[in-house]
């Protein structure tokens, strides 16, 4: 199968260490990778801020670099959603708009090929222990776009669950945003601020090292105020407790 | 006998909008105040987490709840499809039950009628069922204005206008006060309306209740004009229905001699049994119940039964403005049950007011935008008061997509482009403020466009991390104010594929 790893442009820049625990965990489980170079931004934080027209050039861009995988992965529910929720609704507009079906067309091949890294895991590729061992206490957060957008359900947890050292502890108010919201962390950073600081009280109240998630930019919230409040919790990313192994243990 | 003012007069558009304050501030700036007031911010707490547990037991009880929520969807859009027809079917119905049918193309219109028909009656007072539409129109201030009284009579209002307060939600109005703060209210401020509260009058639950009862009692008696508003209309029988848990609307409802309504022309439904799938999701959406415990229907007048009067003002006030947007108008499909505001983690911590509007919370933010238009600051900022969660559209029983609505709002401010106002078509300019994020977004655009040059900026960022201070000045704040930035790492992802050939290279 020829896998595309669609890493998005947070994770590029910011999180390559991500990047690097999805490639270790795909070719464990015997999935050859690809980068293509050529990638770069979904979108996502143009069209949610109100620029969808400057948010059309990044998705043609995307199915130009992507539509001749077979399957497209990305470690970020919320960049998943934007291709597999957003993308048909930009072909409609478009549609909408009197520009055609050229749109909608374009981008019409990449939408069911992308899933979110444990879609992939769970419903292609069927497995749920993936070999990992991460002996640390940690409590997995939900994020809305993956949550209530691609309804990616209990996966993630199956997925912890099976990790071998690793204790799963309930998170209160799991399905609660943290705040983060793309430019909302900005444009309204007083609320978006309240709504991290009861997220990571939740948070420590589990009594976990760590708190997992599956989109680093939920996480660079979360995390920025779980070191601005001095907690000893950290955030890590999914797929970097899923490539964990015994011989070759994360940090 | 009752006659029926047919069609929409025109008149000119309104020289000032009644329902907002136009210069309430935005809302980034009215929700800080908000935030920092942990009295508030433990009343939201309380009751909004209260209320999303039983609401989510009153849903999880009914097996076809999607289904229910479906039909719910297509019901309210068929109807809006074809508004004009059902609108005109209902003032038939009504003026044939006996009614009055006026229609008022905004707020002002709205209350002249309705202050004509009150000095009609001779009066100088009424009492008021728990009614959106009219707080939407300020009807009190209207009323008030030419000496007539208007009195709330739900438990909520009346602690709301007892407090010489504005309500901070659609159901609970007073969600924003707590036990002990309604015990002052009614202590200080009853004995200027009427009955006194009871000496000695506690916090107690109960003691509230009888306390109110016994103020609204005297009220009910005496009142001779009754004014509400409706959950629901149905064009084909003319029949109004109030859903209530009190029973104070059901005093207003059939005590007084002339009843009056206001209604805002998307509560119609075309048909009896369309009622059948609202009844079952509203009560569970908004207080949790099974069936409220009061639901009044009335078809016109009836001789020796209930007010000999009924007039009905249906009111437009933007929402044919509304309804010619192909993506807002699912807006118009809310039956106003609050559960996304119950469920919204931004209502929660900035409460109602901080919205600027009678609609609160997340369908507030994309009515009031709708109905008011992006031309003040509030309303032009309110799109962008959601963290686009998603829980809102969730739990909405008619399935509106408010995370798509808001930023379909936010293009608008964001772009401009054409919308209807008052009728016409007209181009927005796009809302000012926004130039900096635009060029923002243009030049990150160009740069997404072009891997190298985004690889560039990668590179510089890397290489230069040292330097990165761990806070920002300026508008940087809005991030490090409360939040540590992140470490830049040594090197780019795609640097280190391309070196190590994908991992498959020594270096790591």
């Amino acid at each position: 199968m020829r896998v595309a790893l669609f890493l998005t442009c947070v994770n590029d820049t910011l999180y390559p260490d991500t990047g690097r625990a999805v490639v270790k965990l795909l070719t464990r489980l015997g999935v050859g990778v690809d980068f293509p170079m050529a990638q770069t931004c979904c979108g996502q934080a143009h069209y949610n801020t109100g620029y969808r027209h400057e948010a059309e050039p990044l998705a043609r861009h995307f199915s130009d670099v992507f539509e001749d995988y077979e399957a497209i992965v990305t470690p970020s529910g919320s960049c998943g959603a934007m291709v597999r929720e957003l993308y048909p609704r930009m072909g409609e507009r478009a549609r909408a708009e009197g520009r055609g079906d050229t749109l909608a067309a374009t981008l019409a091949p990449v939408v069911p090929k992308t899933y979110e890294l444990t879609e992939f895991l769970v419903d292609v590729l069927g497995v749920t222990d993936v070999g990992a061992y991460y002996p640390h206490t940690v409590t997995y957060h939900p994020t809305c776009h993956g949550l209530r957008g691609l309804g990616l359900g209990d996966r993630p947890r199956r997925l912890l669950e099976a990790v071998k050292g690793l204790e799963l502890v309930e998170l209160p108010g799991a399905e609660e945003c943290c705040g983060f919201g793309g430019t909302f962390a900005l444009k309204n950073s007083d609320v978006s601020a309240a709504m991290g600081a009861d997220k990571v009280r939740n948070a420590e109240s589990t009594g976990a090292e760590v708190l997992c998630a599956a989109d680093n930019s939920c996480l660079m919230h979360i995390g920025g105020t779980m070191t601005r409040l001095r907690t000893g919790m950290r955030p890590v990313h999914i797929a970097e407790i899923l490539a964990s192994t015994e011989e070759e243990p994360a940090a | 006998m009752s006659g029926t003012f047919v069609g929409m007069p025109v008149f000119p558009p309104p020289t000032h909008p009644a329902f907002p304050p136009p210069t309430h501030p935005a809302f980034p700036a009215a929700a800080r105040n908000a935030v920092r007031d942990t009295t508030l911010r433990g009343n939201l707490r309380h009751a909004t987490h209260t209320i999303r547990a039983k609401r989510a037991n009153a849903v999880a009880e009914v097996s076809d709840w999607a289904e229910l929520r479906e039909a719910g969807k297509r019901i309210k859009d068929h109807t809006l499809r074809h508004l004009d027809r059902h609108l005109e079917q209902l003032e038939e119905s009504v003026t044939a039950a006996g009614g009055t049918v006026h229609w008022a193309v905004d707020a002002d219109e709205a209350n002249r009628i309705v202050t004509e028909l009150v000095k009609a009656t001779g009066e100088s007072e009424v009492v008021k069922v728990k009614s959106m539409a009219t707080q939407e129109t300020g009807l009190n201030e209207a009323l008030e204005a030419e000496g007539i009284a208007a009195y709330e009579t739900d438990l909520a209002e009346l602690i709301v206008q007892l407090g010489e307060d504005r309500p901070s939600h659609i159901l609970v109005p007073a969600i924003h006060r707590n036990r002990g703060e309604i015990r002052e209210i009614f202590a200080r401020e009853m004995s200027e309306w009427g009955r006194p509260a009871p000496e000695g009058l506690t916090d107690a639950p109960a003691e509230l209740a009888e306390a109110a009862r016994l103020h609204l009692r005297e009220k009910f008696l005496r009142a001779k004009v009754g004014v509400s508003g409706a959950n629901f209309m149905v064009a084909e029988t003319g029949t109004l229905v109030v859903v209530e848990s009190e029973g104070n609307g059901r005093m207003c409802l059939t005590l007084p001699e002339t009843l009056i309504s206001v209604v805002g022309i998307e509560k119609t439904v075309p048909t009896w049994r369309d009622l059948e799938v609202f009844l079952q999701t509203l009560p569970r959406s908004s207080t949790a119940e099974r069936m409220n415990p009061y639901t009044s229907m009335w078809t016109g007048t009836t001789d020796e039964d209930g007010p000999r009067n009924f007039h009905l003002v249906l009111l437009d006030n933007g929402r044919t403005d509304a309804l010619s947007d192909e993506v807002g108008r699912q807006a118009l499909r809310c039956i106003r049950c609050s559960a996304c505001l119950n469920v919204c983690p931004v209502y929660e911590r900035a409460g109602g007011h901080a919205y600027g509007s009678v609609y609160p919370g997340p369908i507030g933010a994309i009515l009031s935008p709708q109905l008011r238009g992006t031309g003040s600051e509030i309303d032009a900022s309110l799109p962008y008061a959601s963290s686009l969660c998603g829980a809102c559209y969730e739990v909405c029983p008619v399935a509106i997509d408010i995370p798509e609505v808001l930023v379909h709002l936010r293009e608008r401010v964001a772009q401009g482009g054409e919308v209807t106002r008052n009728g016409n078509k007209v181009v927005l300019k796009p809302a000012k403020g926004h130039a900096a994020e635009r060029a923002a977004m243009r030049a990150a655009r160009w740069a997404f466009a072009r891997p190298g040059a985004l690889r560039t900026g990668q590179r510089l960022a890397s290489r230069t991390r040292r330097l990165h201070p761990r806070t920002l000045p300026g508008p940087g704040r809005a991030w490090s104010g409360t939040r540590d930035l992140p470490p830049v790492p040594a090197e780019p992802f795609r640097d280190w594929w391309q070196r190590t050939q994908g991992g498959k290279g020594a270096a790591k």
